[in-house]
């Protein structure tokens, strides 16, 4: 008998093959609009130190239209990062008290509860202060 | 009952006779409490001698019959045919040499099984008068859904990381290196983390999940995983930055507890 | 088999992937959106404002662990998507990766020290 194993190849185009992948290779991709937007905030902070006129100006880019679109696409990206993120929090940080294992949904539901109330919190600060 | 007749494509891969895999497809009469290895079985006894594959139990116990059945892999002695439309496509698993049909090479899993140390590695022997270590059924529950792995290597199977990465050691070993490291009774956290917490174990990982949705025994590799990361993280800045103590190389300088 | 010194871009990446999934959506909702979508009048983000949070020194901090998490968080996981999508040569990828991530801490301290 012959031996002469045969490999299959691992085309590059692999995570298309199946919706799990692709659903993975979307999440990952959501850390470079979570990148791209750390530098976004940087050049605000850099414009904010250079005078109230020019801060002004950043704000002006950030809500045109091309800014807003950018926006909305960090924030549905954002959104998709934090969901797919606390939704993984029990299989990484099971919790057990005693014997018995907390259920996965408590842990889930707490992380969507802090995520609720630093949002609401946060938008309260800003527009009420 | 009128019988059901459904179309087996199988990808086959004689060495003697093919230069790649390629598909042949068997027209083969079920019966409704058929699973697709009763398929093959009929295909072998009445059809086609020469089709390979392994089975041996054919009741969830074994896991010889891992295989790719429409695209995701099973034990096909728990795929029943009545799940399946009327064509039904069977390879072997994804991510190994093909050895002949359905049948892959095993050796580089073989490896990678001993080397993370998947037995118990106690402090002191057993002092029990009876010779046998004694659990509570709470600490049994830590580590029980992480020893139902049958090696049936479904999850190696769908796991990108360990096709693109050479050596990866992959989900199956991890969750049993995962299994011994939460027993109480195993003290051999710190020996099997020279394996487990090297570039090749749990840091190839990038938690895609899928070896969990696809383990007929719900083991759960990547919860194993994830576990393994953030405990050899603590680790790594304890011995590192803490206390200022190197301690890789492999050889065992201390032994500690084994928490998750 | 040596141990990996991976904990230390994997803590970076855990502890941003934490950090911004509880903070990046309502961020960009506060600073980008809702201004438009009338939630807050464009005073809400005044010059004044912005800056007296921002340049308080437990703003500076806040902001420079905010990024920095953030910057690393990203670099990790885009080196090893690239390595997913086919490129393999993971020392130059890791090299741009965590080059720009440095660069951008780097970059947040000036800045912040410049307020």
């Amino acid at each position: 008998m012959t031996n002469r194993p045969y490999i299959r190849p691992m085309p590059n185009s692999w995570w298309l093959r199946e919706g799990r992948y692709i659903r993975y290779m979307a999440r990952e991709l959501t850390c470079l609009f979570i990148g791209f937007y750390a530098f976004v905030l940087l050049v605000g902070i850099y414009r904010l130190s250079q005078g109230p006129e020019t801060f002004d100006i950043f704000l002006a880019a950030l809500w045109s239209q091309a800014g807003l679109l950018m926006n909305l696409a960090v924030f549905i990206m954002a959104v998709l990062h934090s969901v797919t993120w606390f939704n993984l929090t029990p299989k990484a940080m099971p919790i057990w008290i005693g014997d018995k294992q907390l259920p996965g949904w408590v842990i889930v539901g707490a992380h969507y509860g802090g995520w609720l109330v630093i949002s609401v919190v946060a938008l309260f600060i800003v527009g009420g202060l | 009952m009128s019988e059901r007749q459904i179309t087996l494509e199988v990808l086959r891969y004689r060495p003697e006779l093919d230069d790649e895999p390629v598909i042949q497809s068997y027209i083969v009469p079920v019966q409704e409490e058929w699973v697709v290895l009763d398929v093959l079985n009929y295909i072998k006894d009445n059809i086609d001698r020469t089709l390979s594959y392994r089975w041996s139990c054919h009741m969830s116990v074994c896991g010889s019959c891992g295989m790719v059945i429409n695209n995701t892999p099973m034990l096909s002695c728990k795929a029943f045919v009545r799940d399946f439309p009327d064509t039904i496509r069977v390879e072997p698993l994804h991510n190994f040499p093909i050895e002949r049909d359905l049948v892959v090479v095993l050796d580089d899993f073989m490896k990678k099984m001993t080397v993370v140390k998947p037995y118990l590695i106690p402090k002191e022997p057993v002092a029990e008068v009876d010779g046998t270590y004694k659990q509570t059924s709470g600490q049994l529950k830590r580590f029980k859904p992480y020893a139902m792995c049958i090696n049936c290597l479904a999850c190696y199977s769908v796991c990108p990381q360990y096709a693109l990465n050479e050596g990866f050691v992959g989900p199956a070993a991890l969750a049993l290196a995962h299994r011994y490291n939460v027993d109480s009774r195993d003290q051999g956290r710190s020996v099997r983390e020279d394996v487990v917490a090297s570039n090749e174990g749990i840091w190839e990982c990038t938690f895609v999940g899928a070896c969990s949705e696809v383990c007929p025994k719900h083991v759960d590799p990547a919860a194993a995983i994830q576990q393994t990361k953030i405990a050899s993280t603590m680790d790594y800045f304890m011995d590192k930055l803490l206390l200022g103590k190197k301690k890789s190389g492999g050889v065992v300088k201390q032994v500690e507890g084994g928490g998750a | 088999m040596a141990r990996s010194n991976k904990p230390i871009v994997w803590g970076l990446f855990a502890a941003g992937g934490t950090v911004t999934a509880f903070l990046v959506p309502v961020l960009v909702l506060i600073l980008g959106l809702a201004v438009p979508l009338g939630f807050l009048s464009p005073t809400d983000l005044s010059y004044d404002r912005v800056f007296m949070v921002v340049a308080h020194p437990l703003g500076r901090l806040v902001l420079l662990g905010f990024l920095t998490v953030s910057l690393w968080h990203a670099a990790h996981r885009t080196r090893t998507t690239v390595h997913d999508l086919g490129i393999h040569s993971d020392r130059t990828t890791m090299l741009i990766c965590y080059g720009v991530a440095a660069l951008g801490t780097v970059l947040a301290v000036i800045f912040l020290l410049r307020l």
